[in-house]
């Protein structure tokens, strides 16, 4: 058989030598090794006192954001739940009464939204599908549960406070790119 | 009576005189077909309105060879004998069609994310074929409040498109029509200036016809997207239609109810309004099995009818 590297070795059982016999080289050789390690870079951190640095775009858990006067931006529309690889969204739509126009953007609103997070694989089709720039991927982490049931998110976790100091900040996957398309006003449908 | 003989887009076909250019195009079908939006084949007198349908026409006839001045609707223009007809293969036509969806869009709002229509609109199919990617006009578009129009009707009369569709289907399948358009111009709109005055048995056809979300149906009103709900055949012993319907369901309940519709949005029978709004029961269908639609369209997405070209479902 062809070998894949050149390092393999083919094993003998010759008798050994002395100097093999006593071992003592051969752990001295191996304890070297180890002791080195002791003051070479560590490759792990100590999380979560310690947090890596993530790309500014990183895919983590979800966040229906609000507009600037604090109304809840989704619509229900559907189209982050057809787009959804996994199937991970469902939602129900309700209808806005008098009187809730400071809660609710459009007419139609999503009075059940659920994002099964064990689901999800954070793939981001759900951002890219949403025509009223309601849903982003946020650079936090889902936490781990015990259980499953909690992992499926419902809008007491997903929708972003209402205080403004508290909001859920994702203007770095707003890119220069999509400032410029907003800008234009005869590509403002998303009025 | 000699049959007709009429090429369009190159694709030559035999009609009976006194067929429109439309339905020469609809019997060869696929891509030649002009797309239709106030033309319902079901409704007598209709057609000829939104102007989508227009077609160029090469060579009048055999007789007289010369090319009609202008384009003419398809839907309105009787074939003759030796006719060559150009729709999508001329640029012309697929011109005037970009300029003519442009202002059916002129007052149209962009609420496809809300409207229940979303997905079955063939406004929306106009658009993305023909539409433009923006918005030429500074103008505030005419907004008005969505009203009930009868107990089970809404009226979104923004959205309208002033097909008079619904104005036939009063005229011609209920005995009496309480509902029409006011005003004139760029005033005109659906009212019944009695609120909630729509009550005939048949008045329900008005959704089924209508080509935006303008009439929609108040009992589904934004219960699901229609991509998310399953349409299945079904039918029921009734007194006053066929009976014959399509059931769009979600697990074992029944969302909506609407007429059988053919690939050009057509319902193949109407039904009457106590099948469509008050039997929302699976116990008082007998289900027939899934309803076939078209593979590209929006509600087949997810369906898993075929995988791979290799049907799931059993054949009937």
């Amino acid at each position: 058989m062809q070998n894949l590297t050149n390092r393999s070795k083919m094993v003998s059982d010759k008798k050994m030598t002395f100097m093999e016999w006593i071992y003592v080289p051969a752990i001295i050789k191996g304890m070297s090794i180890t002791i080195r390690h002791f003051f070479s870079k560590k490759t792990t951190i100590s999380y979560p006192e310690e947090k890596r640095e993530f790309s500014k775009v990183y895919r983590g858990q979800h966040v229906l954001k609000r507009d600037d006067q604090g109304r809840e931006r989704c619509t229900a529309c559907g189209l982050c739940a057809v787009a959804c690889p996994a199937e991970a969204i469902t939602m129900r739509a309700a209808e806005r009464k008098p009187g809730e126009e400071n809660l609710y953007r459009e007419e139609k609103y999503a009075a059940v939204y659920e994002i099964n997070m064990l689901r999800c694989i954070y793939c981001g089709d759900c951002e890219d599908a949403c025509p009223k720039e309601a849903i982003f991927l946020t650079d936090r982490i889902v936490a781990s549960q015990y259980e499953r049931q909690p992992f499926v998110y419902g809008k007491d976790i997903l929708v972003e406070p209402f205080d403004l100091n508290l909001r859920i900040d994702i203007s770095a996957r707003q890119t220069d790119a999509v400032a410029q398309f907003k800008s234009v006003k005869r590509y403002a449908h998303n009025k | 009576m000699p049959l007709l003989k009429v090429t369009i887009d190159n694709i030559e076909v035999e009609v009976e005189a006194g067929t429109t250019i439309m339905n020469a195009a609809r019997k060869i079908g696929g891509a030649v077909v002009p797309p239709a939006m106030c033309y319902y084949s079901k409704l007598e007198g209709s057609g000829g309105k939104c102007r989508t349908c227009l077609v160029k026409v090469a060579q009048g006839s055999a007789k007289d060879p010369r090319p009609m001045p202008k384009l003419v609707a398809s839907c309105r223009t009787m074939v003759q004998d030796g006719m060559v007809v150009q729709n999508i293969t001329s640029p012309e036509a697929m011109d005037s069609r970009q300029a003519i969806t442009e202002f059916l869009l002129l007052n149209h709002p962009l609420d496809c994310p809300v409207c229940d229509q979303a997905g079955e609109c063939h406004l929306q199919d106009l658009s993305y074929v023909h539409g433009l990617q923006e918005t030429r006009t500074d103008e505030e578009r005419r907004t008005f409040k969505p009203i009930d129009i009868g107990d089970k009707i809404k009226l979104n009369m923004n959205r309208c498109i002033l097909c008079y569709r619904c104005v036939m289907v009063a005229d011609q399948i209920t005995d009496k029509r309480v509902h029409g358009i006011l005003g004139r111009g760029d005033h005109s709109e659906i009212s019944t200036h009695i609120l909630k005055a729509v009550d005939n048995d048949f008045s329900g056809n008005m959704i089924d016809v209508c080509p935006v979300g303008a009439l929609t149906d108040n009992t589904f009103r934004f219960k699901s997207r229609v991509w998310f709900t399953k349409p299945f055949d079904a039918h029921r012993e009734c007194t006053k239609c066929s009976g014959k319907v399509v059931l769009w369901m979600k697990s074992n309940e029944v969302l909506r109810v609407t007429g059988r519709k053919d690939k050009y949005g057509e319902v193949e029978e109407f039904i009457c309004n106590d099948c469509r709004f008050d039997y929302k029961e699976l116990k008082d269908w007998t289900v027939e099995g899934p309803r076939t639609i078209e593979r590209h369209s929006v509600i087949s997405q997810n369906h898993y009818e075929t995988v791979a070209g290799i049907s799931v479902i059993a054949p009937k």
